[in-house]
């Protein structure tokens, strides 16, 4: 499936191009330290904060991903959202941010540093530097391919000449850079699947059209009514819902374990909203990104939903083939073959900007926390402390080079050992899971100590492996999908497999944190503590701020209207 | 002076608009009889796009004003 492009089309790429470049340009004047570079001065406003904070997620893996499940799962697909990323959105904002800005951490392994010990910031920050840089590596080598398939445009081309363009960007300009950019790409991402959604709609009829369309999708795959348009009524139990998973699975492993880990402890996100000019800027961020975020599953999911509901023959003529990999139907193919059947030229190089723009912030979101958690966590830790601040900002700004260029290196084995990136990728999942749990004692409990929190991690870590390697989804073959050590419990999908792998890397790593904080003495004295847990840190006045604007009261509202949401697709 | 984003942010999305607004206007209508179900969505997303291109560039020169009149006060 070849997509033809005409001359407007390339213009608007081009254009879009010189804006992401002028940008970097026009801050890099702005540039004088390391404190302007990685931390963007701190003195960005809220509303800015918050449009790069889901900017920095709003990747690929975002736009493609979640079309693909929403063909696949249907408004299920929804809970990433409404049940996931919003309350852990807001308990950040309202419970941690104030320990994030108020400890004056640079970066989250940096907390870590303080609240805890050397070991657990430095198992955290080569961690996550590697993460980064692979997921960098794994999305320009998505993005090179996906044009490949759909242009017919020149791989090596794509791969180099999007690493380029994020580093001549993020290497002038820093953080500040990498946020206006993703600023930028958040609206044009926006407007640039909008007309995808409402054309959609349109050709089915809207709502009661979709719907009565996906009845026809469930009848197909053996599943009850409402299979697709319904996201709790069918999640009693896991074989009547698309998604395989019942609703404790769910709300636990999705809800609270992977959501909270991602949207809390991870410095991709975080670092945006450090970036804020003050306290109450810096914990308004994710509050005002909550906003936008709750309405994303129309703009991203839906679209999924209607390549489905268009792919079966619902009468009336409209219809749209969705390609196929193997027996099953190809759902990374959603997106673009929904922008090559609704957009014509001029709006189609809109939509391809978009879905590069979104592959390119993604991108640049984590070289920009890699060059952080590198120049401050690993360089300055490790090998050269004390050295001028000139020097950790030309340390940085070659962390950048070598970021990109060992992204480039994971895309290109990425492009050769397919399986070895998906080994790696679940290592770190197996990293990632038990993190907020040590966040969450960290904050919390006085008492939990350095000792504790490594070996939670490493329990945790452990936890999530021996299940996975104990755990089979349906249908799956033993390996890399599970069951490497032997095949103890099967799981209707890989889905509910991945929940329940991050609920037991969770309480392995909560037990056993508390277990060894007990056993040993706390060698952080109260006064240490100040400013990094809860009960120790005077709690923020806000008796000046307009109540519009306090984070708890927005926070609240923003619970209630997404449990709205919840109902209205119940 | 900082740079404010609103102002590339506007720039950019006044320039699509323009750019697909016209194309809109000059182009061959079966092509969207073929994808976009007859409606001329280069010219209609066209003037969307201007438009918040617009209001975009006004937020950022209206702050631009201010910061001028807060300094001359100064």
């Amino acid at each position: 499936m070849l997509i033809q492009l005409g001359v407007i089309d390339y213009c608007l790429l081009a254009v879009y191009f010189a804006f992401v470049l002028g940008i970097g340009f026009a801050v890099r004047k702005g540039v004088s330290g390391t404190k302007d570079f990685f931390e963007s001065g701190r003195a960005l406003p809220a509303w800015i904060c918050a449009l790069g904070f889901i900017g920095a997620n709003l990747g690929a893996q975002e736009v493609m991903g979640m079309a693909a499940s929403g063909a696949k799962y249907g408004i299920m697909t929804s809970h990433f959202y409404w049940v996931g990323a919003i309350p852990a959105m807001v308990f950040v904002a309202v419970f941690m941010m104030p320990f994030y800005y108020g400890s004056k951490a640079r970066s989250v392994p940096e907390y870590l540093k303080l609240r805890f010990d050397e070991k657990t910031r430095g198992l955290n920050a080569v961690t996550f530097a590697g993460m980064t840089v692979m997921s960098s590596g794994i999305s320009m080598y998505a993005l090179a391919t996906l044009l490949r398939a759909i242009l017919g445009w020149n791989l090596h081309l794509c791969i180099v000449a999007s690493g380029v363009i994020v580093l001549v960007y993020i290497f002038m300009g820093g953080l500040r850079s990498a946020i206006y950019n993703e600023v930028l790409q958040f609206f044009l991402i926006v407007f640039g699947f909008l007309p995808l959604v409402l054309l959609g709609l349109k050709q089915v009829g809207g709502w009661p059209g979709i719907t009565s369309r996906l009845e026809l999708v469930a009848a197909h795959h053996g599943m009850p009514e409402g299979a697709w348009s319904h996201s709790w009524k069918l999640t009693g139990s896991a074989a009547t819902n698309p998604m395989g998973v019942e609703w404790f699975g769910l709300a636990m492993g999705l809800g609270f374990v992977l959501s909270f880990g991602y949207w809390c402890t991870d410095f991709l996100v975080v670092q945006r909203a450090m970036a804020a000019r003050d306290m109450s800027a810096a914990r308004r961020t994710p509050i005002i990104a909550a906003f936008p975020k709750m309405l994303f599953p129309f703009l991203v999911i839906l679209p999924g939903m209607l390549a489905i509901a268009l792919n079966v023959d619902g009468g009336g003529g409209a219809h749209l083939s969705l390609p196929t990999k193997g027996s099953s139907l190809n759902y990374d193919m959603v997106v673009p073959v929904m922008l090559g059947h609704y957009f014509p030229t001029g709006l189609l190089g809109l939509g391809l900007t978009a879905l590069i723009a979104s592959f390119m912030s993604g991108m640049a979101g984590n070289v920009t926390a890699f060059n952080t958690v590198w120049t401050y966590d690993i360089y300055q830790s490790y090998i050269r402390p004390n050295a001028s601040d000139a020097h950790y900002l030309a340390v940085g700004r070659s962390a950048t080079v070598v970021g990109i260029a060992a992204s480039v290196a994971c895309a290109y084995t990425a492009a050769k050992f397919n399986n070895i990136m998906d080994v790696l990728q679940l290592v770190f999942a197996f990293v990632n899971a038990p993190l907020f749990a040590t966040f969450l004692l960290g904050m919390f409990w006085r008492r939990t100590t350095g000792h504790g929190a490594f070996c939670g991690l490493l329990a945790g870590t452990a936890a999530a492996a021996v299940h996975h390697g104990l755990s089979l989804p349906r249908g799956a073959e033993t390996g890399i999908k599970g069951g490497w050590l032997s095949v103890v419990h099967g799981y209707p999908s890989e889905m509910a497999q991945n929940f329940w792998t991050a609920i037991w890397a969770f309480s392995a790593c909560f037990v056993v944190t508390v277990g060894v904080s007990l056993a040993t003495r706390q060698r952080k004295s109260d006064a240490e503590l100040s400013g990094l847990v809860y009960a120790l840190t005077p709690k923020p006045n806000e008796q000046h701020i307009a109540w519009y604007k306090r984070p708890a009261i927005l926070g609240v509202g923003i619970l209630a209207l997404t449990v709205v949401l919840n109902i209205v697709f119940w | 002076m900082d740079l404010d984003v609103r102002l590339p942010i506007g720039l950019m999305f006044s320039f699509f608009g323009v750019l697909l607004a016209v194309f809109g206007l000059f182009s061959d209508p079966a092509m969207y009889a073929e994808h976009s179900l007859g409606i001329n969505v280069n010219l209609g997303w066209g003037v969307v796009l201007l438009l918040f291109g617009v209001i975009m560039l006004g937020y950022a020169l209206r702050a631009r004003r201010r910061r001028r009149t807060a300094a001359s006060i100064r």
